[in-house]
């Protein structure tokens, strides 16, 4: 695997380069550009940046207006404050109305590392996917991240967007063609499934090649949509290996774990468990630690699946 | 129009307040009354709007941040002639375009979807600014109740409007003095509006809201005031027009019985004689 980039980064990048091509783009922040990397774009395009300061529910009201007259808005901020702390702005004042605003929101998950429990969001996954006519994507890394802000242009209608703090591997080259609401094969195989998303994906794939170790043949799916989500990608595979295992940078209730889960369980019931953060908050370490801890990492699935399998 | 004019109009968007909730077994009459005038000055008189063509990307939008009020927005659209009339007697019911709070997805000339206070006046200044980046020449209003500047979001956007200088945007709080719980004092005293708009920045204007000669002045100086958003704050009498609901907390959000229904159109006709009397 190549360099590591955060996903806010190539969040940023992304924004500024398609300024261009959308003339009707516009990007708005809450007193985080620096962190959230929109800060990239002000510098690139101050005209077309607005600071709403430390106000979310205004931001996500201030973008479903823009929308509401045509602008293309990015609302962004951490996703604590974008999934959370305006949950019922995003509800009524965005989703509702069916209005074209972008969420942007950084820093998700227990890879925030240091600020701890309070600063990492590990339900928006959950709370964004509930909202009917809402896009959740969840990018695994920079070329992902890319193609999803492009996406969400060309979508029309609410998009939630989830970007982390951390550097992550870059797991597709330059090219690779993606569609909203398609998972990709990373890596085929016959006994285990590994569905994973975000920065799980690139843990899925070290995982996989310990355990091809072991003589065991992982195959591993990458869901960057979480809603409108690939039933076909997973219960192709589900029907061939017999196994399912979930992998995600969140609690292991609302987000993709368990949108496998209703799905399998309608269509195609499954042996399945699944990898993420257990009824408990994080807390305060290195983005590294934390994953480790939270067995979030390669060895960490790798230890899980083996213990499934067992 | 006319000051007469006005009031006559007015007076049918009131009879439509009363068929609308009468019919639909629920709503709010009792704000929807009070703001009647400024529903009809904005519809018939201020804004450059076109029922023909509710999609004009240059026409003025109106936000009811007041969501709740949607039988006095209804009635001034239906009477302005977005819809028919007769169509206000669906309020509330299964099928519906009239959602008991304003939906834009289902009722074409809504600007922005309401309900949720305190959400709308963001909207609102986010198609202002929209509006500047463009180099448009429309304007913004929004409506909001007394009772709906105490969530905090009001104060947000009233920041927000100040510091972007969106002088394009009209803020008008519709002061009848009574929420759900009581008069606005008794549940978490919003006073002084004006003070606490002025400290945000705004040009505030107080006007009496039923009153069609203080709505065409402060529209008219709200128009000329430049480099500043202006917040005219409308001392109103919830229920107005009705005899039995003026200034009764209890009508905020009940509908009339037929017996209360008749009485509230006969209360309104005699409007119209009076009114006729004058012409």
């Amino acid at each position: 695997m190549a360099d590591k980039i955060a996903t806010r980064v190539s969040y940023g990048n992304a924004l500024k380069d398609l300024a261009e091509q959308y003339p009707d783009l516009v990007v708005l922040d809450a007193d985080l550009a620096g962190a959230t990397q929109t800060g990239i774009f002000k510098k690139a395009y101050p005209d077309r940046f607005f600071d709403c300061g430390i106000a979310e529910c205004n931001l996500m009201g201030v973008s479903a207006g823009l929308a509401a007259v045509g602008k293309i808005p990015f609302a962004s901020t951490f996703a604590m404050f974008a999934a959370g702390r305006a949950f019922e702005q995003v509800r009524n004042s965005i989703a509702y109305p069916h209005l074209n605003v972008k969420i942007g929101a950084t820093h998700a998950g227990i890879s925030v590392g240091e600020d701890g429990a309070s600063h990492q969001c590990l339900e928006d996954l959950a709370l964004m996917r509930e909202l009917p006519g809402m896009v959740v994507m969840n990018p695994a890394d920079d070329t992902e991240a890319r193609w999803a802000v492009k996406a969400a242009l060309d979508h029309e209608g609410p998009v939630y967007i989830r970007f982390g703090r951390a550097a992550v591997p870059v797991v597709y080259s330059p090219d690779t063609k993606f569609e909203i609401g398609k998972g990709s094969i990373l890596r085929e195989g016959k006994d285990v499934t590994i569905v994973a998303t975000g920065i799980l994906v690139a843990a899925a794939l070290e995982a996989a090649e310990k355990l091809a170790a072991d003589g065991i043949d992982a195959e591993v799916i990458n869901i960057c949509t979480i809603k409108p989500l690939d039933e076909d990608i997973i219960l192709k595979s589900a029907a061939k290996t017999g196994k399912v295992v979930t992998a995600e940078e969140h609690f292991i209730t609302g987000g993709l774990g368990s949108a496998v889960a209703e799905v399998l369980s309608e269509k195609l019931p499954t042996k399945m468990a699944r990898i993420g953060v257990r009824d408990r908050f994080g807390e305060s370490g290195s983005a590294a630690a934390l994953i480790k801890k939270y067995g979030l990492d390669g060895d960490g699935v790798y230890a899980s699946v083996k213990e499934f399998l067992a | 129009m006319n000051n007469l004019e006005l009031q006559k109009t007015a007076n049918e968007v009131r009879k439509g307040i009363i068929i609308g909730t009468h019919a639909a077994g629920a709503g709010h009459p009792g704000g929807s009354l009070s703001a009647a005038d400024i529903f009809t000055y904005l519809y018939f008189e201020e804004m450059n709007i076109d029922p023909q063509n509710p999609k004009d990307p240059d026409r003025d939008r109106f936000v009811l941040s007041k969501g709740h009020t949607a039988p006095g927005l209804y009635s001034a659209m239906a009477n302005r002639g977005y819809f028919p009339v007769e169509e206000l007697e669906t309020l509330r019911k299964v099928g519906s375009r009239l959602q008991g709070h304003p939906s834009m997805q289902y009722l074409p000339g809504l600007d922005m979807s309401s309900g949720s206070l305190g959400q709308g006046i963001s909207a609102a200044c986010g198609m202002a600014l929209g509006g500047k980046l463009d180099n448009k020449d429309f304007r913004v209003y929004t409506l909001l109740g007394d009772g709906e500047i105490e969530e905090g979001q009001v104060w947000e956007a009233a920041m927000f409007a100040a510091a972007k200088k969106l002088d394009n945007l009209v803020v008008i709080v519709d002061n009848n003095n009574l929420q759900i719980d009581g008069t606005i004092e008794e549940v978490n005293s919003p006073y002084p509006i004006d003070k606490k708009f002025e400290a945000f920045n705004f040009h505030v204007i107080n006007i009496n809201g039923n009153d069609f000669d203080d709505l065409r002045k402060a529209f008219a100086e709200a128009k000329a005031t430049k480099g500043v958003p202006t917040a005219i704050i409308a001392k109103t009498v919830k229920g107005k027009g009705v005899s039995f609901m003026e200034n009764q907390v209890g009508w905020h959000g009940k509908a009339p019985n037929d017996e209360q229904f008749a009485i509230a159109m006969e209360d309104l006709a005699k409007i119209d004689k009076a009114l006729e009397a004058q012409a």
